[in-house]
């Protein structure tokens, strides 16, 4: 707190310019309408060796009646299949070893061209279904210009920036009133998400019930956490980078107890994956984004008037601003800070949910996400709610569009290069006071 | 019976090996800048990667001699350390918490994206640039060697004769710094930071030392990780590594010369025995397949740290040699 002014000088922002002509490196290397998307009908009747996928682009939709050849790697023939409705395919192989998945070019619709080879070459494990990957391209993305693209990436910013909001809204709350940094945060994402697949996938419970199911859990996941762990050791007088510690080692064991209970491959939902995109006029967006984008709104919509207008949610602000004060005015800080980790839990599960929704379900997702709320929170100010939505917002449009500067594998790079640039430039945040940081 | 033998002869060896002088080496860093300074670096693994890349890259893609390489991974350190530590140590601890752990995972991506594949070698990394290294080995490298009833390739003693030589020399260098006047001054940077700054003492300044020298030391770890595997790959430089090294530091004990070296090699120790002690249940069946796989083993190893690394923070934070009233620290 001493060194205020120093901070201030201190203004050596180094921003990436934006190069020009990288569209055609973009091109080039951005990945276009992922052809494919790794679809495990339940991955409990794997037996023998097997190779799958799933043709279809975001324009076309899934792609039916494809010819898949696969090959051993001297070039016979072992089977062939071809893409059903869903444009799914799977071939039962003999035994492991190395295959040529090849698709026959001349079979695919009008404007559905293939990215890369019309062949892959894959290494199969005993008893391992693998999934194959081949890139198709719709032109939906390259022939737009660079104004729309940017359109649709702002679109999809925006999204994706709400979602980490729904996630970081908790973080900020529980650093707020408790003032632990919790890297533990991103595991509470995973659960959600998790806990819904299962019970989606394997329960055969339609996805919004499920979510409404893994949305409970998280907020008894959330409670747990903070009556089993937080809630003794506060008692116990644990200094606060002794509690961020303890932080970092719940989120190693829940990441890898998760890997192992999980696995470490991605899967979808069971609904709503094959959904067309729908043209919007300047971009397009599956009805599952929009559908994304709603929900996000409407729950910070409630979070916000909660804030504002209710006994609990004024009773949360109080705590983060002063928590004695707070607690000398008859304000029952503990019972609070409970309200806040249950809130935060079912929160960060439903944003999983949303995150699987787009991205698949991985055992690491969350914690992916943690740095990217961590740069939503700092960007907003560590330690305030509507911070926290504001940063998050921007962080999220920033990540996408980036992708049209560099190149997609790269996008969450420049989220984190985002993080570091705004601790030198503004690090109590853009609604974030200065008090904080010292 | 005799397989708990193996175990144990597994379990140390790899509490001998390059496994637990890269772990060693990375504690010893981070006892520098967290046990000493309270500094919360949590990207050391970042370091690391850039002394191994330091070296790949040097030598598989520009061409050079490995020693220019070490020289080039030292220095890629020292410039991370300067970056991270110019916007954020100014600020509260756990500001500098975040930035590190962030740089750490986005170099990583960084390091193994489509882009980068022409330099780093992408996912699949580099390898082949050991072989001036081990040219200078005194003992044929290809020979195998007894010690302790474990077996060893002349490669890997050498690579851990020299480790080990690191590991001292770099204890050496941490216990003469912290009786001198500099360790003093950055032992009360981490008790009292405001008192410090009243003395006339320039913080900022100490606590960038700190994180260059311990960013430096995490660089030489890196070297030897990449060095004993033989190859540099992004995705081996997994950020829960950092955490396993604030385990062994905590473990031994934080700010105190040897509880790095200590905790390392007891905490390989346990995590090689656990690892084979379960490979060789399942295995036998003792352990239920349903219940955990071969597979899996290789997970229960963060699991078992994570919990570990909650249990001593919680009832034990000065490990095993610390001073507890030293190790209590609160952010600043």
């Amino acid at each position: 707190m001493t060194h205020a002014g120093d901070r201030v000088k201190h203004r050596t922002a180094r921003r990436p310019e934006r190069a020009g002509g990288v569209l055609l490196r973009l091109l080039l290397v951005a990945a276009f309408g992922f052809g494919l998307a790794a679809f495990t009908p339940g991955i409990a009747q794997a037996e023998g060796e097997a190779v799958f996928g799933a043709l279809q682009t975001s324009k076309s939709g899934p792609i039916e009646g494809v010819k898949v050849v696969v090959q051993t790697a001297d070039g016979k023939e072992v089977t062939s299949v071809t893409t059903d409705a869903d444009g799914k395919w799977s071939a039962d192989l003999p035994g492991p070893g190395q295959y040529v998945v090849k698709v026959s070019a001349s079979d695919l619709p009008d404007g559905i061209k293939l990215s890369g080879a019309d062949s892959r070459t894959v290494t199969v494990e005993a008893g391992r279904r693998q999934p194959v990957s081949i890139g198709l391209e719709d032109g939906s993305r390259g022939s737009g210009g660079g104004g729309i693209r940017a359109v649709q990436l702002l679109v999809d910013g925006l999204r994706f920036g709400l979602l980490i909001a729904m996630c970081a809204v908790g973080l900020s709350l529980i650093f707020g009133t408790t003032g632990l940094t919790n890297f533990a945060h991103g595991e509470l994402v995973t659960i959600g998400a998790i806990i819904a697949w299962y019970i989606n996938v394997d329960g055969g419970v339609p996805l919004i019930p499920a979510t409404i199911l893994a949305m409970i859990a998280g907020a008894a996941v959330g409670a747990l956490n903070e009556l089993g762990i937080w809630r003794p050791l506060r008692r116990r007088g644990t200094g606060l980078v002794a509690a961020l510690v303890v932080s970092i080692g719940l989120s190693l064991l829940l990441r890898y107890l998760i890997q192992i209970v999980y696995g470490g491959f991605s899967n979808p939902y069971a609904e709503y994956q094959s959904q067309l995109a729908v043209n919007y006029g300047v971009f397009t967006m599956t009805n599952r984004s929009l559908f994304s984008i709603i929900v996000s709104i409407v729950v910070l919509l409630l979070i916000a008037v909660m804030l504002q207008r209710t006994k609990i949610g004024k009773a949360m602000r109080a705590v983060s601003d002063n928590r004695d004060l707070a607690a000398s005015s008859g304000i029952d800080v503990n019972r609070v800070i409970l309200v806040v980790w249950m809130m935060g839990g079912a929160l960060a599960a439903l944003g999983g949910v949303l995150l699987g929704l787009s991205d698949q379900v991985q055992w690491d997702m969350g914690f992916r996400l943690l740095l990217l709320m961590f740069a939503g929170v700092t960007l907003g100010g560590l330690g305030t709610a509507y911070g926290a939505l504001v940063g998050s917002l921007v962080v999220g449009v920033f990540v996408q569009m980036s992708t049209l500067v560099i190149p997609d594998d790269m996008k969450y790079v420049g989220g984190l290069l985002l993080l570091i640039v705004i601790l030198v430039i503004r690090p109590q945040g853009i609604l974030g006071s200065r008090a904080r940081i010292g | 019976m005799g397989e708990l033998l193996d175990a144990l002869a597994i379990a140390l060896k790899a509490a001998l090996g390059f496994q637990a002088i890269f772990f060693a080496l990375l504690a010893i860093g981070i006892n520098v800048q967290f046990g000493y300074t309270g500094l919360l670096n949590f990207g050391q693994i970042a370091f690391a990667m850039l002394g191994g890349f330091g070296i790949a890259v040097s030598v598989t893609q520009w061409g050079l001699p490995f020693w220019v390489g070490v020289l080039i991974g030292v220095l890629a350190a020292v410039v991370l350390a300067l970056l991270l530590g110019l916007p954020t140590l100014r600020l509260r601890a756990d500001y500098l918490a975040i930035a590190t752990i962030a740089t750490a995972e986005g170099l990583r991506l960084l390091f193994r994206s489509v882009s980068a594949t022409s330099v780093t070698g992408g996912t699949r990394g580099l390898a082949a640039f050991n072989g001036d290294f081990y040219a200078l080995s005194p003992w044929p490298t290809e020979g195998r060697y007894s010690i302790l009833g474990t077996s060893w390739s002349g490669a890997q003693l050498f690579v851990a004769v020299v480790g080990w030589l690191l590991v001292v020399l770099a204890s050496l260098l941490v216990w003469a710094l912290m009786r001198s006047p500099w360790g003093r001054v950055v032992k009360s940077v981490r008790e009292d930071e405001d008192a410090v700054r009243a003395l006339g003492k320039n913080v900022y300044v100490y606590k960038m030392q700190a994180l260059v020298l311990g960013g430096v030391m995490g660089a030489l770890g890196g070297m030897i990780y990449a060095v004993g595997t033989g190859s540099a790959i992004p995705d081996q430089y997994q950020n829960a590594n950092t955490f396993l090294a604030y385990a062994a530091l905590i473990l031994g004990g934080a700010a105190r010369v040897l509880g790095p070296v200590v905790g390392a090699m007891l905490l390989y120790f346990i995590v090689q025995f656990a690892d084979t002690g379960l490979r060789t249940l399942i295995s036998k069946g003792a352990i239920p397949e349903g219940l955990l796989s071969a597979t899996d083993v290789a997970q229960i190893r963060f699991v078992l740290v994570g919990l570990g690394l909650m249990l001593l923070l919680v009832f034990r934070p000065q490990g095993i040699f610390g001073d507890r009233r030293e190790v209590m620290l609160d952010a600043r």
